[in-house]
């Protein structure tokens, strides 16, 4: 069931991978590969290197020391950025100016289209599309100001789509997202496995994502603990140790103070669904 | 002879009042991309950098225009540099540029021989005389460029303003952007500083867009609405200090700040009178209507309601509302 790295062309592949700020490498020698088509969850306590590994990925972190290579290649021009969508971790969207659901997923378009950066029927098209993927479209011409965090975080969504990407990276989509977001989320998803698109989303909680999650990846201070299916990570096997070893890092008064750590703990129930049914 | 061609029988009002179509035209476009940005207040220190070219041409008997263009570009390239750069340090930086600005041209100016304070409070808040006709043929070819350039860049400068992370991830030259802006936001500056003044133009950037924010849910709507108020008070503000004997900087910008009361007023007792009549669906409606939802669609005029228990449910900005 696990797809393993050898089912496809490689469509992310990190070696000997260092990543960081400055000089200072918070991801450190880590290799992985990630195949066409899975959906590979990016676990593992705060602090432990999630974000940092992904924004590497995307050329957003310093890439230290290694070779990342997406599609095949480096990510350095604007087409093949193109080709991957990007969800950051964030709780609202937009600047201080009203701004329509339309209009942000449009400025997910930008990347596919001219240097003048107009949308033509078909762009627009694509738009509408990425919009009614995320069960937003009654809401298409609402200012996102009006909009519950989690239609926001699906407005995030729906942008990332707009670039049609062969590959989505989503950092956190389902933190403090009301129960509808998280359920809608969780048809997006899977609607996107159907189409074979790649995904790599760093998760505290794989909770709604369960029945897509194809691979969980385990980072433990900086490097890769786990790397397999889901079922059988630390994670899947023992929930409430981990988080309970999370919540030790948390004491750490140099770690990230983690809001969602307490809750995750209690509802650790998300591993009581029959996992081998997948 | 009716006031208005009372007006324009004078050359020195005529060019006030092309300028002033000018800036009230630029000032908003450029503005609210600053405010989407949440530096609303970057355009005065711009201002600032700007009264030290000022002064230094005043001092050297260049055109004060171009040696105003020349601090100001330099100053808001600086600025953008030093914001990109770092936080706390940078904030420390802005204030010494900005009052370094300010505190230098008044220096200088009170240094040159024609430096007298009726001058320094042109420059500061604004006069309809003092538009020469080199200037406005000036302005004229500076306020074109930056509306091009903005409208060729908007799409760019709307995804950057919004989420520059995201914009970065996508391969937007992010800095590239953001010091075009600036540049952008002191050519503003400089086309402004005959009618509005440097202390003031920052107002014409931030008020228009102010005020279409209270009327408008959609990025393009509020641009043009941003426009036309602009261009409504730029203009009736020069008029009125005609006759009333007052600057024309100040004098707009009083009036914009009246129209944003009103606006804001109006608007908020408009949004009671709805709300009144507006009645929300059960506080946590966490189930979304849509197509085979369950729960029967209903056509009701420009929008479809979902018969739910009774009620008829029908999306409204992110809840539901009871029909």
């Amino acid at each position: 069931m696990p797809v393993t790295a050898a089912a496809g062309p490689p469509v992310v592949r990190l070696s000997g991978v260092s990543i960081g700020y400055g000089d200072r490498a918070v991801v450190r020698d880590v290799d992985l590969t990630v195949a066409d088509g899975e959906v590979v969850a990016v676990m593992g306590a705060n602090g432990s290197g999630k974000t940092t590994l992904v924004r590497g990925l995307l050329g957003l972190a310093t890439v230290l020391a290694g070779d990342v290579e997406v599609l095949g290649r480096p990510l350095r021009t604007r087409q093949d950025r193109a080709r991957v969508g990007y969800v950051p971790q964030r709780h609202t969207v937009g600047g201080a100016v009203a701004s329509t659901v339309r209009e942000v997923v449009a400025s997910g378009r930008l990347a596919r289209v001219g240097w003048l950066g107009r949308l033509g029927a078909r762009d627009r098209e694509v738009v509408q599309r990425a919009i009614e993927a995320v069960d937003l479209s009654p809401m298409a011409g609402s200012d996102i100001a009006e909009l519950s965090g989690g239609q926001q975080r699906r407005v995030l969504i729906a942008r990332a789509l707009a670039a049609e990407p062969e590959v989505l990276v989503m950092d956190e989509p389902t933190a403090g997202v009301d129960l509808a977001s998280q359920q809608a989320l969780a048809r997006t998803v899977g609607r996107l496995t159907e189409r074979g698109v790649t995904m790599l989303i760093v998760t505290h909680e794989v909770g709604p994502l369960i029945d897509v999650v194809t691979r969980a990846i385990v980072l433990r201070d900086g490097s890769i603990a786990y790397d397999g299916p889901l079922a059988t990570s630390p994670v899947g096997q023992d929930a409430g140790e981990h988080h309970l070893h999370e919540a030790g890092d948390c004491a750490d008064p140099h770690a990230d103070v983690d809001p969602d750590a307490g809750r995750a703990a209690a509802r650790g129930a998300w591993l009581g669904s029959p996992v081998e049914d997948r | 002879m009716t006031p208005v061609l009372e007006l324009l029988q004078y050359d020195f009002m005529r060019r006030a009042l092309v300028a002033g179509l000018l800036v009230g035209l630029a000032a908003p476009v450029v503005g609210i991309f600053l405010l989407q940005r949440r530096l609303a207040l970057i355009g005065d220190g711009m201002g600032h950098v700007a009264l030290a070219g000022v002064a230094a041409g005043v001092l050297t008997g260049a055109a004060p225009v171009w040696t105003a263009l020349a601090a100001a570009v330099a100053g808001a390239i600086a600025i953008e540099l030093i914001r990109a750069r770092g936080r706390t340090s940078g904030d420390v930086a802005l204030a010494v540029l900005f009052y370094g600005g300010i505190a230098g041209g008044v220096v200088l100016i009170s240094l040159s021989p024609q430096g007298t304070p009726a001058n320094l409070n042109a420059y500061l808040f604004g006069a309809i005389t003092t538009t020469s006709g080199s200037d406005l043929v000036t302005f004229a070819v500076l306020a074109v460029a930056v509306l091009v350039v903005t409208a060729v860049l908007a799409p760019r400068l709307f995804a950057v303003a919004n989420d520059p992370e995201y914009a970065r991830a996508v391969g937007l030259p992010v800095l590239g952007l953001n010091l075009t802006l600036a540049v952008l936001t002191a050519v503003t500056v400089v086309v402004s500083m005959r009618v509005v003044g440097l202390l003031l133009i920052s107002a014409l950037m931030i008020l228009p867009n102010a005020i279409a924010q209270r009327l408008c849910h959609s990025f393009r709507a509020s641009l043009a609405v941003a426009m036309v108020v602009g261009v409504l008070v730029s203009v009736t503000g020069i008029g009125t200090s005609f006759y009333a004997g007052t600057p024309s900087g100040g004098t707009i910008v009083v009036l914009a700040v009246a129209v944003f009361v009103a606006v804001s007023v109006l608007s908020a007792a408009l949004e009671r009178t709805a709300r009144r009549r507006h009645q929300v669906a059960e506080g946590h409606h966490e189930h979304e209507h849509a197509e085979g939802c369950g729960h029967p669609a209903v056509a009701h005029g420009d929008h479809v309601d979902y018969v739910h228990e009774g009620h008829r449910h029908a999306v409204h900005g992110g809840h539901y509302d009871e029909h």
